[in-house]
């Protein structure tokens, strides 16, 4: 088939080439090694395994395996010796096949959601909208109970992470000239509208209560006497306001990506607020850890061990409930950011339960829990991202679903 | 007052929206059995609409370059072969020496190729594991199990030589021409947070791109992966289902386009009813695998604007097979994340009340 071929156009050739990279462009392997297998159980249905398909058969062994009768180009004809076959079942990666876990057709195992285009920026949005909330959460408990060292690393914090959220979620628009669209509409079915406008309220009064710590170091005296004075009350209150909206800033983020087709984003929606409110108690109480004297720093431990109850239970919650969609949360990058997120949750909490007298390790616990939000962030963002990318997290669980109905069990 | 069924259930969607003399809802009906995948239908939208090139490129999908709807691609002609028993009929290829042509290599093959179609995510590789399965979903691949033979390309030698003529395959095309659903119950729509998207008088829904600023939620709600970014310009398009036309009483582009009146518009309560006579028709002939796809107004998504006759499975031509629309479960999601803020809350000051220091 290949040897007579006359002279093609440059894409042709482009994907001849690609072909020939992939090890696929011989058909007479292919027929010699798909189709007699007995291992494979609907005969050629049953092909090439996902590179990071779960619990994957391992190694699919070394390309050695598909040898001499394969590497010319121009092989044995279709109908090859046995031979052939059975060397043609080792593999080289993604094109060796295998019997499947989970049968499920597909148009050329294309995707049939579309994955979500927001970058990482997205991602660290939740983890700075989080801790600007956490912190708001522990500057004004500072404030109401005389922890001034709370309060102002709290304050501080929070008007730094809420900038940077803005920045964040403007800079991951496709025309972000037009941040300020989101103003015209303020929409209940759209979380992200929702969102908009809890942030909106959120952020001045963070902003004011921060700039009300700068009071002390205005002049005393001249023009700006009377800001100096009028600016630690104005704080106080601007601080108890983002606080009473920081609940909302922290958990609404679990609707918004639950707000979306992605399988395991939607499923995920009781949890994904749970751990988005640990995540973001967790990292307020970090704030806390590294900034307060040990003195002052009580309420933080308090406060770490009650965020990463919410944040780990969460969690593991999503890694196990969900069945099949919970698989992206275990495997790949998602995986593995939730295990060191985990990892760092913990060392987090117990260093800042044994480090009562010690600043040193009060910070460095304090640390490890900020780490441990960001990794849980990005492994919820990651692992949805993968979810939608592969078809058979949207169709076998809703094949389930009709079968299920069909079988009279909803 | 929003009606009941708002989020979800069967709903007339725009006098829901607010239009007081809406006319009768619009929409498409895509019968497949005659579709021949001419792609007059791409061909026309693109002109109509002067959406911009999707990319040439080679995607070794059967005769489907374009791989999927995208921003710059607003109807997709999709093209899947298949082997199947030919049943009483003539065989599909008897007598020609080269046999079917679908196969698991070739398919697997194709979902590793890319497009550049100048949209995000536009059309990315697929898995080639799932690809592989397309040809084996009907039972009857040859015997000795040939239907894995690599295909898509033209061959100097005639396909089939070494095998013989007692190893082919019988064969089936399926040519579909996809497109936006305007969903009863929009989740592209429900989750915009500019108001962008909107749903006209004809109970369509279309973006208005003076309006979108690109934020991307449309596209990860969307259950038909269908709406998409344009790349450089960071909006999101879809097709309007040519609401300007439709505004001048015309007919879309596309169906206008279809030789084969594979594609028709029309009130949606008149070409729900041709369709389920067309099913009954093809029953009757013998094709048992005829279904109705989006056309029920109690399904996931309130029934779609733009439903379709297929021939197979949904899953089969890139459409999920029990889509729902994500704001069904809002209320409840509402309700878990206050749970979790008064959580919180109660966490905060707890730990500022309890303890000693």
């Amino acid at each position: 088939m290949t040897a007579g071929r006359i002279p093609v156009g440059e894409r042709f050739r482009g994907f001849r080439a690609r072909l020939a990279a992939d090890g696929v462009f011989r058909p007479q392997r292919s027929s010699a090694r798909l189709g007699h297998g007995p291992k494979v159980g609907v005969g050629p249905a049953a092909t090439a395994p996902p590179a990071d398909a779960a619990g994957s058969v391992g190694a699919m062994g070394p390309a050695g395996a598909v040898g001499a009768a394969d590497a010319p180009v121009v092989g044995p004809p279709r109908d090859a010796p046995p031979v052939a076959r059975r060397r043609g079942r080792g593999g080289r990666g993604g094109e060796e096949l295998r019997v499947p876990e989970a049968e499920f057709t597909s148009y050329y195992g294309r995707p049939i959601l579309k994955a979500p285009v927001w970058r990482w920026d997205i991602a660290a949005y939740l983890f700075t909208g989080g801790l600007a909330a956490g912190s708001s959460l522990l500057a004004a408990g500072g404030q109401l109970t005389g922890r001034p060292a709370l309060r102002r690393a709290g304050r501080v914090t929070a008007l730094g992470a809420v900038t940077a959220s803005a920045y964040f979620l403007i800079n991951d628009l496709g025309r972000p000239a037009r941040f300020h669209h989101m103003l015209r509409v303020a929409k209940p079915t759209s979380p992200m509208s929702v969102g908009t406008w809890i942030l909106t309220a959120y952020g001045p009064a963070a902003g004011l209560a921060a700039v009300a710590e700068g009071a002390p170091l205005l002049p005393a005296r001249g023009v700006f006497s009377p800001v100096r004075r009028l600016l630690p009350p104005a704080g106080q209150v601007a601080g108890l306001a983002a606080a009473a909206v920081a609940p909302a800033l922290a958990t609404y983020t679990g609707v918004l990506l639950a707000g979306t087709a992605v399988p395991s984003w939607h499923e995920a929606y009781p949890e994904l607020p749970t751990i988005f409110a640990g995540s973001a108690l967790a990292s307020g109480a970090g704030v806390g850890l590294l900034a307060a004297p040990c003195a002052q720093a009580g309420p933080a431990r308090r406060m770490a061990v009650a965020g990463a109850a919410l944040e780990l239970w969460g969690a593991h919650s999503v890694e196990t409930r969900l069945g099949l969609l919970s698989e992206p949360y275990r495997i790949g990058t998602a995986g593995r950011l939730l295990r060191a997120g985990r990892l760092l949750t913990a060392a987090g909490v117990v260093g800042a339960l044994a480090g009562r007298r010690s600043r040193v390790l009060s910070a460095l616990s304090g640390t490890a829990l900020l780490a441990a939000s960001v990794a849980t962030r990005f492994g919820i963002f990651h692992g949805g991202v993968a979810s939608a990318r592969d078809p058979k997290y949207t169709v076998l669980p809703q094949r389930e679903r009709i079968r299920r109905r069909e079988a009279g069990q909803v | 007052m929003p009606d009941a069924n708002s989020l979800y259930g069967p709903l007339d969607p725009a006098p829901d929206a607010g239009w007081t003399a809406a006319g009768p809802r619009m929409g498409f009906f895509t019968d497949t059995s005659v579709c021949i995948g001419c792609k007059a239908c791409e061909v026309a939208c693109k002109e109509w609409n002067a959406v911009p090139e999707s990319g040439f490129d080679l995607l070794g999908m059967s005769y489907d370059n374009t791989g999927a709807l995208t921003a710059n691609s607003w109807r997709h002609v999709a093209f899947i072969e298949q082997p199947v028993p030919a049943g009483h009929r003539t065989a599909a290829f008897a007598g020609d020496p080269t046999g079917g042509s679908a196969g698991a290599t070739s398919a697997a093959v194709a979902a590793g190729t890319g497009s550049a179609s100048g949209t995000n995510p536009g059309v990315p590789p697929g898995d080639a594991d799932a690809a592989a399965r397309m040809a084996g979903t009907v039972p009857s691949v040859a015997p000795d199990g040939t239907g894995t033979r690599f295909l898509g390309m033209p061959g100097a030698a005639p396909p089939g030589r070494g095998t013989g003529a007692e190893t082919r395959t019988d064969f089936r095309w399926l040519m579909m021409s996809d497109v936006c659903k305007h969903c009863t119950h929009a989740a592209c729509l429900d989750v915009c947070p500019t108001g962008s998207l909107f749903r006209t008088e004809f109970g369509t829904v279309v973006v208005q791109e003076d309006i979108c600023n690109g934020c991307g939620y449309c596209i990860s709600a969307c259950p038909y992966g269908v709406i998409d970014q344009r790349k450089g310009d960071g909006r999101a398009w879809k097709c309007t289902l040519c609401y300007d036309r439709l505004g001048a009483g015309m007919t879309p582009a596309c169906a206008q386009a279809c030789p084969t009146e594979s594609i028709q518009y029309g009130p949606l309560d008149e070409l729900r009813d041709r369709a389920a006579q067309r099913v009954a028709t093809l029953h009757e002939r013998g094709v048992p695998q005829a279904r109705l796809y989006g056309h029920d107004p109690t399904d996931g998504v309130g029934g779609d604007g733009a439903f379709f006759l297929l021939l197979g499975e949904p899953e089969v031509y890139g459409l999920p097979p029990d889509p729902v629309v994500t704001t069904r479960d809002l209320p409840r999601m509402w309700r878990r994340a206050g749970l979790a803020a008064l959580a919180m809350t109660a966490a905060a000051v707890a730990a500022f009340v309890g303890g000693s220091s």
